[in-house]
């Protein structure tokens, strides 16, 4: 019951806390974000590879093997197209001359 | 749990964290992404140490498997394919949840540990997860333009999915009770079925939806994989699954609102009334209505002596027609002649929310010249033109009608009447997606009309420019 209730009020403060994160995220930036962020719901991986250690027939290992493919792909695929995309966003180029300060 | 395991765990969800805060300013969002990349290692390894030792091999080969096909769609895929690609992510995330939840309940019941907790978490765990995979798989579907186009309804459809939800229910209950309501069904038989009901609900959830209201689905199915991670996390009693979840789900929460709010209409009525966009395109006589129809060197010349500021209204029409090139031209020639020029984007204007921006970025367009919608209207009334490429929807006049009920009254546009002249780069004078006309098609004093395809009448233009 007390862990119930530590991961209950964990789980309150994480989506407030989502919330007030995001809100600052400029419209600019929205397909990073939701890749990023998708690349982030990819710790689930963490949950199949837990599932997949533990015992059981040969049926639930290929559920949990499947689940830990899904998760690995949903992980590196995730980060590794929002930093490809990241990296196009160039501040205006060296020929357009800015003069700062 | 291990102390040094959850522990780390701490570490991670800070990591995450900061590398979303991060995710505010151009400059510092690639760091962004790669401190979250740090934090997800972090989790990892050290899952690796509360984990039987043994079954490491199986692990690996799971995830270098899913790694490499991870890592080769992710560097082959184009940018104007990305809802595609995040739709695949989230469909594999929430596949992967709801997978989960059905291996931990095997593991549940072989120790004969149903908890009240567990009876309600691994039911709705697998209910969001399955939804969420196959809904994401026909998202795909209909992004890649295989199956669905369009708004795919039938008779009843409404009905079939309450029966199937509460088809649902009964199976989950019935799961966790040991048979208590389907004696026939084995508890493990009973949430497998669980697993397909929610399966088949996520087809014909967003069967209906589409077009314009992609990114709608986009968004939302990726806070349902959000949540489906965070409810496998009380499955499985692990706070980083909660805390990853919570913040994910919290993000599509958000983008979800925008863009509904972007399109101007309740989140509901594009979940419920997926038709509504499609009914009114049935291509109405068009009465011969007078319309200023010029050429690429009218357009050029007004450009080159005449205006100063210049505004561009991309719209995803652009993106089809791959004109991302010569509209980077465009603004490099007219700046090369002194010219300010802006873009104004929509939030709608590309598939899945700031799509559009990530298009321009790839061709070239620094991005400190992309304005919100917010933005740009106020830069629109001292501009001297705008040029809307591949839109209308998104600057038709006619959404400010309240009187009208049109499938776009409400829904914010830009303001490109306020500017001095507007030119249409257009093929036809069709109307868009919602099939609502645009009365400034008619305005002859004020608009020219360019009829041409995007990346040929971009082209065009910029010869003119460069010539005049």
């Amino acid at each position: 019951m007390q862990e119930l209730l530590a991961q209950l009020a964990i789980l309150i403060i994480a989506a407030f806390l989502g919330f007030e994160l995001i809100s600052r995220v400029p419209n600019l930036l929205h397909t990073p974000l939701m890749s990023a962020t998708n690349a982030i719901h990819g710790v689930i991986l963490v949950g199949g590879m837990i599932t997949l250690a533990s015992d059981g027939s040969f049926a639930i290992k290929v559920v949990g093997f499947v689940a830990v493919f899904f998760g690995a792909m949903n992980v590196v695929g995730g980060f590794w197209v929002t930093n490809r995309m990241l990296g196009m966003f160039r501040p205006p180029r060296p020929r357009v001359k800015k003069r700062e300060g | 749990m291990q102390v040094a395991t959850f522990l780390a765990y701490l570490v991670a969800a800070a990591l995450f964290i900061v590398g979303i805060r991060r995710l505010r300013t151009p400059e510092t969002a690639r760091s962004g992404n790669t401190i979250a990349a740090v934090g997800m290692t972090v989790a990892l390894v050290a899952t690796l140490f509360v984990i039987r030792f043994e079954s490491l091999l199986l692990i690996g080969a799971a995830v270098i498997l899913g790694s490499v096909v991870g890592a080769v769609s992710a560097q082959r895929v184009q940018m104007t394919a990305m809802p595609q690609m995040v739709a695949a992510y989230n469909g594999v995330g929430g596949g992967a949840a709801a997978l989960i939840a059905l291996s931990e309940f095997y593991h549940l019941q072989a120790e004969g540990e149903m908890s009240l907790v567990a009876a309600i978490t691994v039911p709705l765990t697998i209910l969001i997860g399955s939804v969420s995979f196959m809904g994401s798989v026909v998202a795909f579907l209909k992004l890649q333009e295989l199956a669905f186009a369009g708004s795919v309804s039938f008779p009843l459809q409404q009905v079939v999915n309450a029966l199937l939800f509460v088809g649902v229910l009964v199976l989950g209950a019935n799961a966790v009770t040991d048979g208590a309501i389907l004696p026939f069904l084995s508890p493990f038989a009973s949430m497998a079925a669980v697993l397909a009901a929610s399966a088949l609900l996520g087809v014909l959830l967003v069967i209906p939806i589409g077009g314009a209201d992609m990114p709608i689905v986009i968004s939302l199915l990726n806070a349902f994989t959000g949540l489906a991670a965070a409810a496998s996390g009380f499955v499985l009693g692990n706070y980083i699954l909660i805390i990853g979840g919570a913040i994910v789900g919290a993000s599509g929460t958000i983008l979800t609102r925008l863009m509904s709010s972007a399109l101007g209409r309740p989140l509901r009525k594009i979940i419920f009334a997926g038709i509504a966009a499609s009914s009114s395109s049935k291509g109405e006589d068009q009465e011969d209505r007078e319309v200023n129809d010029v050429g690429a060197g009218e357009v050029g010349e007004y450009l080159s002596d005449e205006a100063e500021k210049i505004v561009i209204v991309p719209g995803y029409g652009l993106a089809v027609a791959q004109a991302q090139g010569p509209m980077r031209d465009l603004m490099e020639a007219l700046e090369a002649e002194g010219k300010t020029v802006l873009f104004g984007i929509h939030p709608v204007a590309g598939r899945m929310p700031g799509h559009m921006n990530v298009l321009l970025t790839e061709a070239g367009v620094p991005y400190a010249k992309l304005y919100d919608l917010e933005d740009i209207n106020p830069e629109l009334e001292d501009a001297d033109a705008a040029i809307i490429v591949g839109a209308n929807d998104v600057v038709n006049p006619a959404a400010n009608d309240k009187e009208q009920d049109s499938p776009i009254s409400g829904m914010p546009i830009l303001n490109v009447e306020a500017a001095e002249r507007v030119i249409f780069i257009k093929r036809s004078l069709s109307p868009g997606f919602a099939g609502v006309d645009n009365p400034l098609f008619y305005d002859t004093d004020k608009t020219m009309m360019l009829f041409s395809d995007a990346k040929q009448g971009l082209q065009d233009v910029v010869e003119a420019v460069k010539g005049g």
